[in-house]
């Protein structure tokens, strides 16, 4: 049996995101633009990693500061988020506008139950007189994970715009190109979670 | 109202020279108004610069505002050489002296060296590779206004609020509000976050385009020279802004939030600065070089009608300095106790990095034998290069050396090695670039008699400036002393600096005649090939039409332009009207200038510690983010009868 | 006549040099040159190989770079061959890769001998301790072996090591004396080993090399190297004659500005990190230390 073939099998295969010029050049653009994030963050993490132990005459260590529980509940909500974002991009692929909408809606809320719980458990150690004045140990740990959750903050909103475009515009090169965009940049950030919560909480608590 | 008034205008900003530069600016600022509203230009700056999103003139932009920068970062230095001129001088005082040398130092690296390369960059590469613009070209206007509105910001400290005046280098603890009250240093940090955002995001744009955007047939191994040095380039951008942004942003939440990073107590680490700030600075030394040694290149290639010699080690050379240029960043700090290994390991490190680039001189050198050299202001600046800046780099290697280093550090030994390689690599590479473009640019040839007159002053200006600062390093004289007493023996030697540096002066004031004049006057280059050249961006018409190409080139070989010419003989440039298509163009837009703007009110607020306008600022930038995510409008169709038109107007219609 | 103009080029050349150097007087002033100990000996050394080895590779670029401009000028008649085409040839390129590497390698072994070498105090010999603090804008040494103090000069016996001891309560300075040997910089929170010698008696100027504000410039001091005899009387003198620093006037040597050089006969020992004492040179760039008082 001969099938007759398409002449741009391998062109329609690739996700719409892909297809259009412009857009995959922004795509490779934007892989630019983790790197340079990337590096942003390993600074700090250098940072932090040097000024761990350096507390100052009286502030509390690592070990005295940490309560591992929201630390364990953030990990969880934002491992999840970056699972219910990929399910959004997996609608996508399937031409699913409103899946792609709602597992949208779950990670944009998932974010912002991450980011009230890190602000909780910020307020919790200002509380206590442990604020980002007192030693360059606290300081390095507000400004890391401080920077990872206005990162967080910024892709929630993000996500609201891109809801906007895609339920007025529906799945075009332009906007997946965006939802892509964005998906790489929530699992960027998932990624530099999982850094904070091994060499920011769990190595200061052994 | 009056203490207003004493946070804008400290003592600092009410002494003479800061007054008539109030005068000068005021007077200047209303010369411009007034020219603008009497010829009603306000439209046109609008529409055809502000908002432009179009690469030539962006570097256009780049190039007016680097030049500008130069004539201040110049002034600074000659207060600075007229202050050094005799022993216990009181020209300055050192208040005054400090700010200086720290808006010298920070304007010609930020403000005037990365503008500048950003200038070839944006005028030559997109023509170079064939391609019709860089890959973002909003972003590239974005990356421009913010590094304008730096600009300002970082200068309006001389007039208004107080100078920084802790170094180019800014180390804490110096930097700390302990030692360093007042709101200089913070107009240092904001620039520079500023700009560097603007750099980071020009770096990603340039990486994508030569990765993405070459013409058909130009792989890798047949791109120009300049445009493998600006992928590296961008490159090594990428990798080091983001430790400089740390560096700047801790400093900042020191001085405005009370942290203590970097602070004499609470377990603050000043070094830990010096390491975030030289991850960056040593990279950011190659990042100035390189498009240098790409136009090089270019330069001495085309004016010597050769094909450029040993063109792969050229490329592998490039690609080892520029993943070696990573490992060195502690020679600039063997002295802070950093224990044998280590520094023993970035020495060796240093002296590696020295072979790739030797190989590099010698392969400009091998270029230039069997060929036929022609002497033009372009050519002449690149070979002044040769010569100057093996003297640099052979000091780089004896700086290199440890122990040797121990002696040399700070020291103006040191000085001199630094603006011998800036000034002889960087500064010659790019100036050999403006007048080798200036034609591509501008449309009109710059006249040479001038252009030599221009080269010699400096040439020449520089190296009695900077010879004598290699003795005065062994003499124990360190950098940044405002004043020196007379039992030293530094007298005659700074005198002759002092004396080479006003030589300098002179040459830039002829070269910024020359580049005036033969705007009014210069010879019309109808050619769009005035120098027999070898690359793409000559088979263009001088200026290069919105749309570069009216038919992307296809490219057999490396020369690309020349094997075309080689080829056809005559004839080439011409295009059949059945050959023209619709093309689409990026299209101006309001939002990178307001952008910038926002920035600039974001800062002016960081600086002051005014949070409500450093909030409007803010906002304004979300504002820009928001209009710019929903608006899909941001391209235009030229059509084909419209481009027909044009190349019909210059000549290059068949038939 | 471009031999001629050569010629003249490097007569002149010579000329200017000639009378820069005689007019700076090519005398003691340059510091860097006149050694008076072994550290500086040995640096300069190491300066004079990586010097002479540049200067054969700089001379080269130069003789290459003035033959190839001369003899493939673009002017009519000009019999040089002339191949556009000529854009390898392996042995050139290979050569000049050698020649980068020799003279690499040249610079790079004595550098690694040199830095170990330098990074200890040599064996047999004890050291003499200071303790060296910048403040702003003044040096304070205090001598934890002979329990005296002084403000910007010190007395140092001659064939003796010293090892300084590198702290600052200021921003940070570098602590150099140019005739003794390379410098070392001075940071709160840390403390670095220098160690110098001074191999002839005399008075050597040192000064910062680091920018610290604005009394910077005044960031100078007097190494006074003597006999031990005459060292031991020094101390003694001080020891008796002067008095003795209290808290209170370390804090008055807290205050910003420049002072004549002073002498204390005994010094509170809370003025430097106590950790480093018994320090050797193992010191290295992250070293824990106590804050410094305020």
């Amino acid at each position: 049996m001969n099938l007759p073939v398409e002449p741009n099998a391998t062109q329609t295969k690739l996700p719409l995101e892909f297809t259009d010029n412009h857009e995959s050049l922004k795509i490779l653009g934007f892989w630019s633009f983790l790197a340079t994030d990337l590096l942003l963050f390993a600074s700090l993490f250098a940072v932090y990693a040097v000024y761990q132990s350096r507390i100052g005459m009286a502030g509390p260590s690592p070990d005295q500061l940490f309560k591992l529980g929201p630390a364990v509940v953030e990990t969880l909500l934002l491992l999840t988020s970056s699972f219910t974002c990929g399910l959004a991009v997996y609608e996508m692929r399937h031409g699913h506008k409103t899946g792609t909408i709602a597992w949208l809606i779950v990670t944009i809320l998932l974010g912002i139950g991450f980011v009230t719980t890190e602000i909780r458990e910020f307020v919790s150690y200002i509380a206590l007189g442990d604020s980002w004045h007192h030693s360059a140990f606290l300081s390095a740990f507000f400004t890391l994970v401080g920077t990872h959750g206005a990162h967080v903050s910024f892709g929630i909103l993000w996500a609201i715009t891109l809801i906007i475009q895609l339920a007025g515009r529906g799945l075009t090169t332009i906007t997946t190109r965006k939802m892509y965009m964005f998906a790489l940049y929530w699992h960027f950030l998932d990624i530099i979670w999982v850094f904070i919560f091994t060499v920011v909480y769990l190595n200061g608590k052994i | 109202m009056s203490s207003l008034l004493a946070q804008l205008f400290p003592p600092s900003t009410t002494r003479n020279m800061e007054l008539s530069a109030d005068v000068l600016i005021i007077l200047t600022s209303a010369a411009i108004i007034y020219y603008l509203t009497r010829w009603h230009r306000w439209k046109y700056l609008w529409r055809e610069w502000l908002t432009t999103v179009d690469h030539k003139k962006i570097g256009i932009m780049y190039l007016i505002a680097a030049v500008t920068m130069l004539f201040r970062g110049g002034v600074d230095a000659l207060l600075l050489r007229a202050q050094l001129a005799v022993p216990n001088n009181h020209f300055l005082g050192p208040l005054h002296y400090d700010e200086i040398f720290t808006t010298h130092g920070t304007i010609m690296i930020f403000f005037m060296a990365m503008p500048l390369i950003f200038a070839m960059f944006n005028i030559a590469i997109p023509l170079m590779i064939g391609a019709r613009d860089v890959a973002f070209p909003r972003l590239n206007a974005i990356s421009f206004w913010l590094f304008a509105f730096a600009g300002f910001l970082f200068n309006i400290s001389f007039v208004i609020g107080g100078s920084p005046n802790a170094g180019w280098t800014s180390y804490p603890p110096l930097t700390e509000l302990a030692f360093n009250p007042g709101v200089g240093q913070n107009y240092y940090l904001m620039a520079l976050i500023v700009t560097g955002i603007g750099t980071t995001a020009t770096g990603i744009n340039f990486l994508v385009t030569i990765l993405r955007m070459r013409a058909p047939g130009m792989t890798l191994m047949r791109m120009p020279m300049f445009a493998w040095t600006t992928l590296v380039t961008s490159v090594l951008i990428l990798f080091a802004f983001p430790p400089l942004t740390v560096a700047m942003v801790l400093t900042l939440f020191d001085r405005l939030f009370g942290t203590a990073f970097f602070t004499i107590g609470r377990g603050g680490m000043p070094m830990m600065y010096v390491n975030l700030f030289w991850l960056f600075g040593h990279p950011e030394v190659y990042i100035l070089v390189l498009p240098s040694f790409g136009i090089f290149s270019e330069v001495v290639a085309t004016f010597s009608r050769k094909k450029l010699f040993g063109y792969s080690t050229m490329v592998y050379s490039v690609l080892a300095i520029t993943f070696l240029s990573y490992g060195t960043w502690v020679h600039h700090f063997f002295t802070m106790g950093a224990g044998a290994a280590v520094n023993v390991f970035f020495g060796l490190s240093t002296i590696l990095i020295a072979i790739p680039t030797g190989i590099k001189i010698f392969n400009w050198i091998f270029t230039m034998w069997n060929g036929r050299i022609k002497m033009t202001v372009a050519m002449m600046w690149a070979l002044a290069f040769i010569p100057t800046f093996v003297v640099g780099g052979a000091t780089g290697v004896m700086l290199g050396a440890v122990p040797a280093d121990y002696q040399f550090h700070n020291s103006y030994f040191l000085i001199a090695h630094f603006h011998n390689v800036i000034i002889g690599g960087t500064v010659f590479g790019l100036l050999s670039g403006v007048y080798y473009w200036w034609p591509k640019m501008t449309g009109r040839l710059l006249n040479e008699r001038q252009g030599k007159w221009a080269f010699w002053l400096f040439f020449l200006g520089f190296w009695v400036t900077f010879m004598p600062q290699y003795a005065l390093g062994f003499m124990g004289m360190t950098r940044r002393m405002y004043t020196y007493s007379h039992g030293f023996g530094w007298s005659s030697l700074n005198l002759m600096s002092t004396i080479g540096a006003f030589v300098m002066g002179a040459g830039f004031v002829v070269m910024v005649y020359n580049f005036v004049w033969s705007q009014i006057h210069g010879e019309i280059d109808v050619t769009g090939d005035p120098w027999d050249g070898r690359t793409l961006e000559w088979s263009t018409p001088s200026p290069a039409p919105e749309y570069n190409f009216a038919r992307i080139p296809v490219v057999t070989d490396r020369d690309a332009w020349w094997a075309i010419k080689q080829d056809h003989k005559s004839n080439v440039i011409q295009i059949k009207p059945q050959e023209i298509q619709d093309i689409e163009l990026p299209k101006s837009s309001a939002i990178p200038f307001l952008m910038g703007l926002s920035f600039f009110v974001f800062s002016v607020g960081m600086v002051f510690s005014w949070w409500w306008i450093a909030v409007v600022g803010f906002l304004g930038f979300v504002v820009c983010m928001l209009v710019g995510t929903f608006d899909y409008d941001d391209h235009k169709e030229v059509p084909r009868q419209v481009i027909q038109n044009t190349e019909s107007a210059l000549g290059r219609l068949q038939g | 006549m471009s031999l001629k103009r050569s010629k003249r080029a490097i007569r002149f050349t010579v000329l200017a040099l000639a009378i820069g150097l005689s007019v700076s007087g090519c005398g003691n002033d340059f510091v860097i040159l006149h050694p008076a100990g072994p550290v500086a000996a040995s640096e300069l050394n190491l300066i004079e190989i990586t010097a002479a080895t540049m200067i054969v590779i700089i001379l080269l670029v130069w003789v290459l770079f003035g033959i190839a401009l001369v003899r493939f000028r673009e002017k009519p008649g000009n019999q040089a061959p002339y191949r556009p085409l000529w854009d390898h040839n392996r042995a050139l390129e290979l050569g000049v890769i050698a020649v980068s590497v020799v003279a690499a390698t040249i610079i790079a072994i004595p550098t690694w001998n040199k830095t170990f070498a330098l990074d200890r105090i040599p064996a047999g010999k004890t050291p003499i301790v200071i303790d060296v603090t910048s403040l702003d804008w003044k040096w304070l040494f205090e001598y934890p072996g002979q329990h005296i103090a002084t403000v910007n000069y010190i007395d140092v016996p001659t064939n003796r090591p010293v090892l300084f001891e590198l702290t600052a309560n200021s921003p940070m300075n570098t602590f150099w004396v140019p005739q003794l040997g390379g410098m070392e910089y001075t940071m709160p929170s840390e403390v670095l080993p220098l160690w110098l010698e001074a191999s002839k008696p005399g008075l050597y100027w040192g000064r910062s090399g680091n920018f610290s504000g604005s009394g910077f410039v005044h960031m100078t001091f007097d190494v006074h190297a003597v006999s031990q005899a005459a060292f031991d009387t020094w101390v003694h003198t001080v020891r008796t004659t002067k008095p003795p620093m209290t808290m209170a006037d370390y804090r008055q040597l807290l205050k910003f500005n420049w002072i004549a050089p002073r002498y204390y006969s005994a010094y509170p020992a809370a003025t430097f990190p106590a950790e480093t004492h018994g320090f050797t040179l193992e010191g290295g760039m992250y070293m824990e230390m106590q804050p410094t008082p305020k």
